[in-house]
């Protein structure tokens, strides 16, 4: 358990924090990194996956996107995209060394969820809701704007969600490939044996992760405009699946492809 | 010597360096095969690991409902943990090992695997549940031959999805050395080497592909009354 006591050592260590490629630097780099994949993933992803669940279409999409999300390892995304002539590992902007590589890499990979809760939530949408809409006369974008939207918004909230997750755990693995970000202070100390180093590096990466993903459950429910129980008790109540009208229900929460 | 230098270049040689190279797979075959089979058998034995965990978690998530928010609170936030950082995580306690992988990976399936079973469990109509409760079947009978088939579609679907993103995760593994083809794929980024990084990750896809469809397989062997019918995802 000596190692244990290096791990606290290092994290108790100012220097580590503080100055040029300190950890400090290095989580406001990966901080930058992840949201704005975040950002540029919901800008691309978005607009199609809820529109194409408006039109009642997309489903072979949202499969497809999430099985090819799955299947490739985002390691070997990433390292090809570092290899190949462009992007290669050139420096980005504030992203750091492979910062545009590492940029792609993350927004395809948060892509998939994004894509695939909207596009069902919108299509969940109740048919009686939609007859409804349609009785009172609204038109298609009425339609979209007032019922399909609010009614669908948890579900494609906790895409978003579950993208940022996906994307916290990509911008680590750049470290793989010697890019940017916390990663970097585990690849470090596991290439040079000073295993206290990578396993430090490993708790900040853990804890950060899990107070994105807190953060992110409460900014769901603080935004989602339909009041409801928690989802993820009015899922689990007994016989209330697929019967409630209102709330779309996705199958795979966990919907997550590679980390 | 200089016969030798004049030899013809390979489509992998440092000049050339091209990504598809039929010569390196030929000549490397040896090293693609171990990183294969090492590959292969982490991701089954972690998916394996984590069914066996999944099973009786998911048992009694079912049977004692105030444990099921633990069971999958603690597992989902386990998911959220990034796996360059679960593995090293689990160091202090396994070593540099590929025991260190299997588990992380474990930890990863299992999440996916017991909401699927609590899922499918939950699919089996309660009318079934009492017809079989009617003709005598005690809970364990039940179980086994009422409500375990009925719900094999979402385990399976459930199986899937944690096998082949196991597949992938393996690769991350080569943080503790053993990634299986992930240690190829990092060995190819640090010597610039394009046929190995892309051989290798090809072969990740068509490993997550085939094994894909040998649960598929398996689940159209398992469900004879299911065949003919549209599947249900």
């Amino acid at each position: 358990m000596n190692v244990l006591t290096d791990v606290w050592d290092y994290l108790t260590t100012a220097a580590n924090w503080t100055g040029e490629g300190g950890m400090l630097q290095l989580l406001v780099e990966q901080l930058l990194l992840t949201f704005t994949a975040l950002g540029l993933a919901i800008l691309v992803g978005l607009p199609i996956a809820l529109w194409l669940g408006h039109l009642g279409r997309g489903s072979l999409l949202a499969i497809n996107i999430s099985n090819v999300g799955r299947a490739v390892p985002t390691f070997a995304l990433l390292a090809l995209l570092v290899v190949a002539d462009w992007p290669g590992t050139r420096d980005f902007g504030p992203y750091g060394r492979a910062g545009l590589a590492t940029i792609i890499a993350l927004t395809l990979f948060a892509l998939p969820p994004i894509i695939t809760n909207a596009n069902v939530a919108v299509r969940e949408v109740s048919p009686a809701a939609r007859s409804a809409a349609d009785g009172m006369g609204m038109t298609g974008w009425q339609k979209f704007r007032r019922v399909e939207l609010p009614l669908s918004a948890a579900l494609v909230l906790l895409g978003v969600r579950l993208a940022l997750v996906q994307v916290w755990a990509t911008a680590t693995i750049a470290a793989l490939v010697a890019g940017p970000g916390l990663g970097r202070v585990i690849t470090d100390g596991f290439y040079r044996t000073n295993y206290g180093k990578g396993i430090a590096g490993a708790v900040v990466v853990a804890a950060v992760a899990l107070v994105l993903e807190g953060g992110a459950a409460l900014t769901q429910r603080a935004l989602d405009p339909v009041p409801r129980q928690d989802p993820d008790r009015s899922r689990s109540a007994k016989g209330s699946r697929g019967m409630s009208a209102d709330t779309p229900t996705v199958v795979e929460e966990t919907d997550a492809v590679g980390r | 010597m200089a016969a030798a230098a004049a030899e013809e270049p390979s489509c992998y040689s440092r000049l050339t360096n091209e990504w598809f190279c039929w010569q390196y797979v030929v000549d490397r075959q040896d090293q693609l095969e171990s990183a294969t089979v090492e590959h292969l058998q982490i991701t089954l034995a972690a998916v394996l690991v984590g069914v066996l965990l999944a099973f009786p978690l998911a048992l009694l998530a079912r049977g004692v409902p105030r444990l099921e928010t633990a069971i999958l609170g603690t597992s989902t936030m386990l998911y959220t943990i990034p796996s360059l950082a679960l593995f090293p995580l689990l160091v202090p306690f396994t070593g540099l090992s590929a025991t260190t992988v299997v588990i992380g990976l474990a930890l990863y399936a299992l999440t996916i695997l017991v909401r699927s079973m609590l899922e499918g469990l939950r699919g089996v109509p309660a009318e079934v549940r009492e017809s079989a409760a009617g003709l005598g079947y005690g809970p364990a009978r039940r179980l086994l031959r009422v409500e375990l088939p009925l719900a094999l579609p979402v385990l399976m679907a459930g199986l899937r999805v944690a096998t082949v993103s196991t597949v992938a995760l393996t690769t991350v593994g080569t943080i503790v050395s053993y990634g299986g083809l992930g240690d190829l794929i990092s060995d190819g980024v640090l010597t610039n080497f394009r046929a190995e990084l892309m051989t290798a990750s090809v072969l990740c896809v068509v490993l997550a592909v085939v094994l894909d469809l040998a649960i598929v397989g398996t689940q159209w062997l398992l469900t004879p009354w299911a065949r003919g019918r549209a599947t249900a995802r």
